[in-house]
């Protein structure tokens, strides 16, 4: 369960997944949070975006820091299936996405990496020297 | 703490895992499955037929920095696992795969004597 250790599923979250599931009145947009569903972290030095959005290549990605937000755009191209075929399970995400992460207010726009691996978008944004902690020696 | 949530944590690992969001698509000559895995990589990948089952399990690996503190987790699980029942009429030893940008794409022939025939109608 190495994953589960870094991505721990807090209280809070858990609490508020519970209210939205008991909930009578769903949201409009849907109880799912989202295509593609995200993960997000942050270390001294960045802050680390995953998106997990399965069947593209690189190229259809758009991802964009502006003002301090992070936004991640595409297409997920649709399977078509061959003439005269019977689709029997329609799960698959097809169609635009977008979403959004508000940044902390020390990060570098100008030195974001992205990546495209096993179907996860992962991107880097890297954080000011200043904000990082730095040890202080006593004389 | 409601019931489903104990459940969940005391889960043994089979049961808590994702499960992978699947296409579904059917000619005259078999089935083709096409399953979301992201975050698996090809080594990490299982495919099995057990009897009658199709048993389709991934692991995750996210090669995040070591000291990286989680704000926000959607994806919260390590693996993904879900089973399909295959109809008698689908050749289990035939199946092939291919895996591209974390969509499997599964063929399930139809077994020879499933396949279609055309019948000719006589004129009488």
């Amino acid at each position: 369960m190495h994953y589960r250790g870094i991505f721990p599923r807090d209280l809070f979250s858990e609490l508020e997944r519970l209210q939205r599931e008991f909930d009578g009145s769903p949201s409009i947009r849907g109880a799912a949070p989202g295509y593609p569903a995200m993960n997000v972290g942050t270390t001294p030095k960045s802050v680390e975006v995953y998106a997990f959005a399965p069947g593209m290549t690189p190229e259809e990605f758009d991802v964009q820091v502006e003002n301090g937000v992070l936004t991640i755009s595409g297409e997920c191209k649709d399977i078509v299936p061959p003439e005269g075929a019977t689709i029997h399970i329609g799960e698959h995400f097809s169609g635009r996405f977008r979403r959004v992460v508000s940044l902390p207010d020390d990060i570098e726009p100008n030195s974001t990496t992205a990546s495209y691996r096993d179907g996860v978008l992962h991107v880097c944004v890297a954080r000011r020297e200043a904000a990082q902690s730095r040890r202080i020696s006593v004389q | 703490m409601s019931e489903k949530f104990i459940k969940r944590e005391n889960a043994s690992e089979e049961s808590a895992a994702m499960r992978p969001a699947v296409n579904v698509v059917e000619d005259a000559t078999g089935i083709t499955l096409y399953a979301d895995l992201p975050g698996v990589p090809k080594e990490k990948l299982s495919i099995h037929v057990e009897g009658d089952n199709l048993i389709l399990e991934g692991e995750l690996e996210i090669n995040s920095p070591p000291n990286m503190e989680a704000i926000h987790a959607e994806v919260d699980l390590s693996r993904y696992r879900r089973v399909f029942t295959l109809s008698r009429e689908l050749d289990g030893d035939k199946v092939s795969a291919g895996f591209r940008h974390g969509v499997l794409e599964l063929r399930i022939p139809k077994a020879e004597h499933a396949q279609p025939r055309r019948i000719v109608v006589q004129a009488t």
